[in-house]
């Protein structure tokens, strides 16, 4: 089991192991060791991947059916374990589970190398809410979580995909995810990342087909020498398919690429992107790269991109009201990264929110 | 005689170096409401904003009193805390930060805020961002919604009527009369300040204390504010400025 201190370093990345949070399955995988996997629902499956392997042969066709093992070195580290682990989360059609699932990733070996590949299915006309926590055991952790996550939202089904990094400054974090959003489905992924990490890059794909939807919301806090090259990517490719990228960076001593590519290539497909950033010193680097793709003339695409420092203004109006400096630039980053995102069970947002309470009180700003 | 909320005193202010502000002087005692008239670009946006230590203005000599001690070294967050509240004539727009984190922020109680939101005809826009989308009128509620949680002893409130309607202008001018306290007997009120304004509307109901025009960054002449916005709304500043001309060649003449 873990110890009591893993256990209020995974509570922070919304991993609950004391109950209290009504979750419907949980899954905890301790470097490369599955430690839980269960589920109190009937119509959903938490299990391991190795397992999964044996028992559904069927899985075996779903790997690398998203994900090119060839993309890069990650993969192709990947695809050369000839049995990694990772997490398997199945939902059964019409299966419209009411509270969320959780799943974490711990690192918890200095230096180690995390492999991973994980599938998760929503067959057609279910509903699942999945918050998965990555995370270090101790702060000064150094090491390497490399993931292959491929993701199928089957007809009609709507999956919320609620992503919670806190790495160690040492941590190297290379996550390569695709996702196929099959007709009239959902896909919404929330992905926030709040403390310092040496490097994160992760650039998923999703692939959304007739009168599907894609959303893809990141809110980071850079922190000092941390990298951070995070982006999303929406093809639009089935009539009416509709996709939003909104990514909200704040960078302090560190770098970060914020990428969005949203390509609309049938009839009636819409796409919007939003890629702001608050820098906070000199030191600071942000990035902000949206790419719009028409490929097809009845696609309506745009994007708004704004990056800079805030203004002196804004700081001496709130100032006005009696809130020091520090004070009025910490609220004006709280509120910049407080997103509100539709849809999501008060108790994720919940994690969201005290998240970002941390990250603003953890470290002067 | 009460203690002088608030005492400029030869205040001269620049930006950069260009004087905008020439030896202003003015005394507010508690209870008294001040107002300053003058053509637009005249400097009155800038003295109170003078008072109050935003940038970019620049004293360069005389000094402001609050109570009694100077404040001249004081940011503005601490002039704030020690009772001076500024309601902006044109505030900037602040889209990451509703009126409700900033009452939290500033430990405003939830429901205080609520209510006195309400009254005001501003439930709707706690939760907005602040002045992000907002017309002219509701800004100006904003400002005075925000002074009212704020609760300031000196009050330096910039064009608080201009381009509103009748009825915001009537709900405004109530609100104007509660922050200075219009309800208590004149012993019993604490609140004094300083009011810039060009339509006069405000003035009907305040019985202010003494009006002030100011030209080119010089107070031109003072009074009654009644008399003064009765002559400026019949003849414009021209009286006033006649009058300082014949006051400026007799100083020059005495001087030799």
């Amino acid at each position: 089991m873990t110890s009591s201190k893993d256990k209020l370093d995974l509570r922070k990345v919304g991993y609950d192991e004391t109950g209290e949070t009504p979750r419907s399955a949980s899954f905890l995988i301790e470097d490369d060791t599955t430690r839980v996997a269960a589920s109190k629902e009937r119509d959903l499956v938490m299990d391991s991947m190795r397992r999964t392997r044996g028992d559904y042969p069927w899985v075996k066709d779903l790997e690398w059916s998203l994900v090119d093992p060839d993309t890069d070195e990650f993969t192709r580290l990947v695809a050369s374990h000839e049995n990694p682990a990772g997490n398997f989360i199945y939902v059964k059609e019409g299966a419209k589970i009411r509270f969320p699932a959780q799943s974490c990733f711990l690192l918890k070996a200095d230096r180690n190398e995390q492999v991973l590949h994980n599938i998760i299915v929503l067959e057609p006309g279910s509903e699942l809410h999945l918050i998965t926590g990555c995370t270090a055991a101790s702060y000064s952790n150094a090491g390497k979580h490399i993931a292959v996550t491929e993701i199928f939202v089957r007809k009609g089904a709507t999956l919320t995909y609620t992503m919670v990094h806190d790495w160690a400054p040492g941590v190297e974090v290379r996550p390569r995810t695709g996702i196929v959003v099959e007709q009239g489905g959902t896909y919404l992924s929330n992905y926030i990342a709040l403390t310092r990490v040496k490097h994160i890059d992760t650039n998923p794909l999703a692939v959304v087909k007739s009168g599907g939807t894609a959303r893809f919301n990141s809110i980071l806090y850079a922190k000092e020498g941390s990298f951070f090259d995070v982006g999303g990517r929406i093809n639009l490719l089935g009539a009416g398919a509709r996709g939003e990228i909104v990514s909200r960076v704040v960078a302090a001593k560190s770098s970060v690429i914020s990428r969005g590519l949203i390509e609309g290539g049938n009839a009636d497909t819409k796409g919007h992107m939003e890629c702001n950033g608050i820098m906070l010193d000199d030191q600071a680097v942000i990035h902000a790269i949206p790419e719009l793709k028409a490929t097809y003339p009845d696609t309506e695409l745009s994007h708004e991109a704004a990056v800079g420092k805030i203004a002196g203004e804004q700081l001496n109006y709130l100032m006005t009201r009696g809130l020091s400096e520090e004070e009025a630039r910490a609220l004006i980053i709280r509120g910049f990264l407080d997103v509100r995102i539709e849809g999501l069970p008060a108790s994720l947002q919940k994690v969201i929110d005290t998240m970002i309470e941390q990250a603003m009180t953890k470290e002067a700003i | 005689m009460m203690k002088p909320l608030l005492e400029v005193e030869n205040l001269t202010v620049a930006i950069g170096d260009e004087p905008l502000l020439s030896n202003v002087n003015l005394t507010v005692a508690p209870g008294e409401i001040h107002v300053v008239f003058g053509p637009n670009g005249t400097g009155k946006s800038s003295l109170i904003k003078a008072i109050m230590g935003l940038p970019p203005y620049r004293v360069t000599s005389g000094d402001v009193r609050f109570e009694g001690e100077s404040i001249l070294e004081l940011p503005i967050d601490e002039r704030a805390r020690l009772g001076i509240g500024l309601a902006f004539q044109q505030p900037p727009a602040v889209r990451d930060v509703s009126l409700s984190a900033l009452g939290i922020a500033l430990g405003i109680d939830k429901s205080r805020l609520s209510d006195e939101a309400a009254q005001i005809g501003m439930g709707g826009h706690i939760t907005r961002g602040l002045n992000d989308g907002f017309s002219g009128g509701e800004q100006k509620r904003s400002e005075l919604l925000q002074l009212l949680l704020q609760r300031p002893k000196l009050l330096l409130l910039d064009e608080p009527e201009s381009g509103v309607d009748v009825d915001s202008l009537k709900l405004l001018t109530a609100v104007i009369e509660r922050l200075f306290q219009r309800d208590l007997p004149i012993r019993e009120r604490t609140v004094g300040g300083i009011i810039v304004t060009h339509t006069g509307s405000v003035l009907k109901h305040l019985h202010a204390t003494r009006g002030y025009v100011l030209v080119n960054g010089r107070i031109i002449c003072s009074g009654a504010p009644l008399d003064i916005f009765d002559q400026i709304s019949e003849n414009g500043f021209g009286n006033c400025l006649a009058e300082a001309q014949i006051k400026e060649k007799t100083h020059d003449f005495l001087k030799g």
